[in-house]
C-alpha cells in the first residue's frame, strides 16, 4: 500500500515497526502535495524545511527509544494557527506578511508530541465563511469534484485530508467550521467542547464560540490527534479545568444500551430527502449495535442562525479591530493621518465578508440596537442550551445531518451571504451551547459525500468517538477515496 | 429595520472601516439583507430569560500578581510595519 493510502493510526503502528522512517513519509508527501495541490488549492503554505527538520527530529527521538503515537506523524495546521517563523495568514490579505512570533498552544503539544508539521492550510478568511470561496488565496477545490466546493472554513484543511495529501490536519469550528467540511468531504471530525482545547495562539473570530478540533479519515485518528491537542492551558482564561479522557481507551467501549435522540427540527422541510434517507440507514445500524432511539425535540433550533449571526459577528467586530495597520499585518500605503491609517488598511486588507460581518456586529453591539440584537442572542442562546439539557436526560447521543445538503458547484452561492449562511443549520446550535460535535461519513449522494453529526453533553468527546469508532467497524464509506487522488 | 445610507457610514466609522461611494448602495442592500434574517430573533419572547455569554458559565481565573512573562517586545516589533526607538510608528497625531 502506498504511504498516502495509511491512516494516522496505520501510520504509528509502522513508524514503531520501522517500516519506513518519518523522514521517508514526509519527503514522500511533500513530493505529493507538490504533484497534487495545484488542483485543490489546499495549502497556502508548504514549509519543507520545517518539517524535514522535525521529522529528522522525531527519527532520532525514536531511535533513542521514545515510542509516541504521533511521533513522526506528519500533518499540517489550518493557517489561523500561530507557527513560529511560519506566515500565519488567516486566507486574509490582512496577514499575508504576518511571520507568527510564536506558537499556538495547540502547534506547541502537537510538536512535542513529535508530529511533522508540512504546512499552513487554506481557509475562509479569518474563519468566516461554509465554502471556502473568500480566502485571499483562492478557493479551495474538493477532490470529490473539483468544480464543488470543499466547506468551509477548514476547506483546505478537509480538502487536503480527504485528497490523501495528509492524513490528518487541525480545523476549528464556530459555526460548523470542522463538522461542515468534514461532511462534503468524506472525512471524520470533531469539534470538542468549548474551552477543552486551548485557544491561545488561536487567531479570534468569535471567543465564545470558536474551538479547536482534529480532520481526519476515521475517528481512531481524531482520537489520537485530540489526545494530544486538548487540556488545560493556563494562558487561556477560557480554558477548562476539566482532567483530560483517554479518547482512544474509549473507542472501544460497546453501545449497547446507547440512547439515541433524533430531533424532530432537525429533519424538517428545506433537508435533501436523499440525506435524510442516509441518516435514517446509520440510525439503523447504530440499533443493530445494541443502540436504541427516540424521538426529541429542540424547539428553539429555528432561532438558532438568526442568534449566531449577531453574536459572531458582534465578537468578530471586537476581536478583528486589533487589526489597525500599527504594530502587524497589513499597513495602506501613505496614510495621510491616524483615521486614514486605520479606514484604509482595514478597507484594503480585509475581504467582503469580514467587512460584512464587522459592520453587521458593529451594528449590533452599538448604542441603542445592543438590546433588541446582542443581548436578544444571548437570551436565545441560554433558551438553546436549555434544550440541549434537558434532552440529554433522556437520551446519550443527539443524531442529525450535518449539513441540509452536499457539496455545492463553487460559485453557486455567491451572490447572497444568506444563503451561505442557511447550509450552517444544524451545525451551529453546538456552538451556541458549547456541547462537543462530530461528523462522520455515512453514504453518497449523486456521488458526493454525506456526513452524519452526533452531539453529546459537555466534555462526552470519548462517547462521539466511541459511536463514531464503532459505526466504522461495521461499515466502510469512510475508507472510500476520491478518484485522482 | 432597514438601514439608510447614513446609518452604514455610521456603522463605517465605528468599525473604522473605509467606504467608498461607489461601496454604499451595495453594502447597504446586503446589510440589510443580513438584518432581516436576524430581525427574525424579535419574535421570540425572552421574558425572564438570563444572557448566556459563556458556554461554560465560568466566571474569570486569577492569579497572583507577580510577574511571569518575559519581555518580547524585540521579537513582536521585528515585524512591525514602522518602529522607531521601540515605538511604533504612525502619522502624526496631535496637531
Amino acid at each position: 500500500m502506498d504511504m498516502h493510502q495509511l491512516t494516522l493510526g496505520e501510520i504509528s503502528r509502522a513508524l514503531a515497526g520501522k517500516e519506513f522512517s518519518a523522514s521517508e513519509l514526509s519527503s514522500s508527501l511533500l513530493a505529493r502535495i507538490k504533484a497534487l495541490d495545484p488542483q485543490l488549492n489546499s495549502f497556502i503554505s508548504v514549509t519543507e524545511e520545517l518539517a524535514m527538520g522535525q521529522a529528522k527530529a522525531a527519527d532520532e527521538r525514536r531511535a533513542a527509544g521514545e515510542t509516541g503515537a504521533l511521533l513522526g506523524a506528519p500533518i499540517a495546521h489550518k493557517d489561523l494557527f500561530c507557527t513560529q517563523g511560519v506566515r500565519t495568514s488567516c486566507g486574509s490579505k490582512m496577514l499575508d506578511n504576518f511571520i507568527a512570533p510564536y506558537n499556538a498552544t495547540v502547534v506547541e503539544k502537537l510538536n512535542a508530541a513529535g508530529t511533522v508539521t508540512l504546512g499552513k492550510l487554506n481557509m475562509d478568511e479569518f474563519a468566516m465563511g461554509s465554502a471556502n470561496e473568500s480566502s485571499h488565496y483562492g478557493a479551495v477545490h474538493n477532490p470529490w469534484d473539483l468544480t464543488r466546493v470543499p466547506g468551509g472554513s477548514s476547506g483546505g484543511s478537509a480538502a487536503a485530508v480527504a485528497a490523501r495529501l495528509i492524513p490528518a490536519a487541525t480545523g476549528t469550528d464556530t459555526g460548523g467550521s470542522i463538522r461542515q467540511p468534514a461532511a462534503l468531504t468524506n472525512l471524520t471530525g470533531i469539534k470538542p467542547t468549548y474551552g477543552r482545547v486551548s485557544r491561545w495562539g488561536m487567531i479570534a473570530y468569535a471567543s465564545s464560540l470558536d474551538q479547536a478540533g482534529p480532520l481526519a479519515r476515521n475517528a481512531e485518528d481524531c482520537a489520537l490527534l485530540l489526545q494530544a491537542m486538548a487540556g488545560f492551558d493556563p494562558q487561556d482564561s477560557t480554558c477548562a479545568e476539566q482532567p483530560l479522557d483517554d479518547y482512544l481507551a474509549a473507542l472501544n467501549l460497546p453501545l449497547k444500551g446507547l440512547r439515541i435522540g433524533l430531533p424532530k427540527e432537525y429533519f424538517a422541510a428545506g433537508l435533501d430527502g436523499r440525506i435524510a434517507a442516509t441518516t435514517l440507514a446509520v440510525v439503523e445500524e447504530l440499533k443493530k449495535l445494541g443502540a436504541t432511539v427516540k424521538d426529541i425535540s429542540l424547539p428553539n433550533t429555528q432561532h438558532a442562525i438568526a442568534a449566531y449571526y449577531v453574536i459572531a459577528p458582534a465578537e468578530a467586530s471586537s476581536n478583528l479591530s486589533r487589526f489597525d495597520g500599527v504594530r502587524f499585518g497589513y499597513r495602506c500605503e501613505n496614510p495621510q493621518n491616524l483615521e486614514d491609517l486605520y479606514k484604509r488598511s482595514r478597507a484594503e486588507g480585509f475581504g467582503d465578508e469580514v467587512k460584512r460581518r464587522i459592520l453587521v456586529g458593529a451594528y449590533a453591539l452599538s448604542a441603542g440596537y445592543y438590546d433588541a440584537y446582542y443581548l436578544q442572542a444571548q437570551k436565545i442562546r441560554r433558551l438553546i442550551k436549555n434544550d440541549f439539557v434537558s434532552a440529554f436526560q433522556d437520551v446519550d447521543v443527539i443524531l442529525s445531518p450535518t449539513t441540509p445538503n452536499p457539496a455545492w458547484k463553487l460559485g453557486e452561492k455567491n451572490n447572497d451571504p444568506v444563503a451561505q449562511y442557511l447550509e450552517d443549520i444544524y451545525t451551529i446550535t453546538a456552538n451556541l451551547a458549547g456541547i462537543p460535535g462530530l461528523s462522520m461519513p455515512a453514504g453518497f449522494v449523486d456521488g458526493l459525500p454525506v456526513g452524519v453529526q452526533l452531539l453529546a453533553p459537555y466534555f462526552q468527546e470519548g462517547r462521539l468517538l466511541n459511536v463514531a469508532h464503532q459505526y466504522q467497524q461495521v461499515t466502510a464509506w469512510h475508507t472510500q477515496a476520491p478518484t485522482g487522488f | 429595520m432597514a438601514l439608510e445610507r447614513c446609518d452604514v457610514e455610521k456603522i463605517a466609522h465605528l468599525a473604522r472601516i473605509g467606504l467608498t461611494e461607489a461601496d454604499i448602495p451595495r453594502t447597504t442592500a446586503t446589510l440589510n439583507n443580513i438584518l432581516g434574517l436576524i430581525d427574525a430573533m424579535q419574535a421570540v419572547d425572552t421574558r425572564g430569560v438570563e444572557p448566556l455569554a459563556h458556554p461554560l458559565e465560568t466566571t474569570q481565573r486569577l492569579r497572583a500578581d507577580v510577574v511571569t512573562e518575559t519581555n518580547h517586545r524585540e521579537a513582536y516589533q521585528a515585524i512591525a510595519p514602522a518602529v522607531e526607538a521601540g515605538l511604533f510608528l504612525v502619522p502624526q497625531v496631535i496637531e
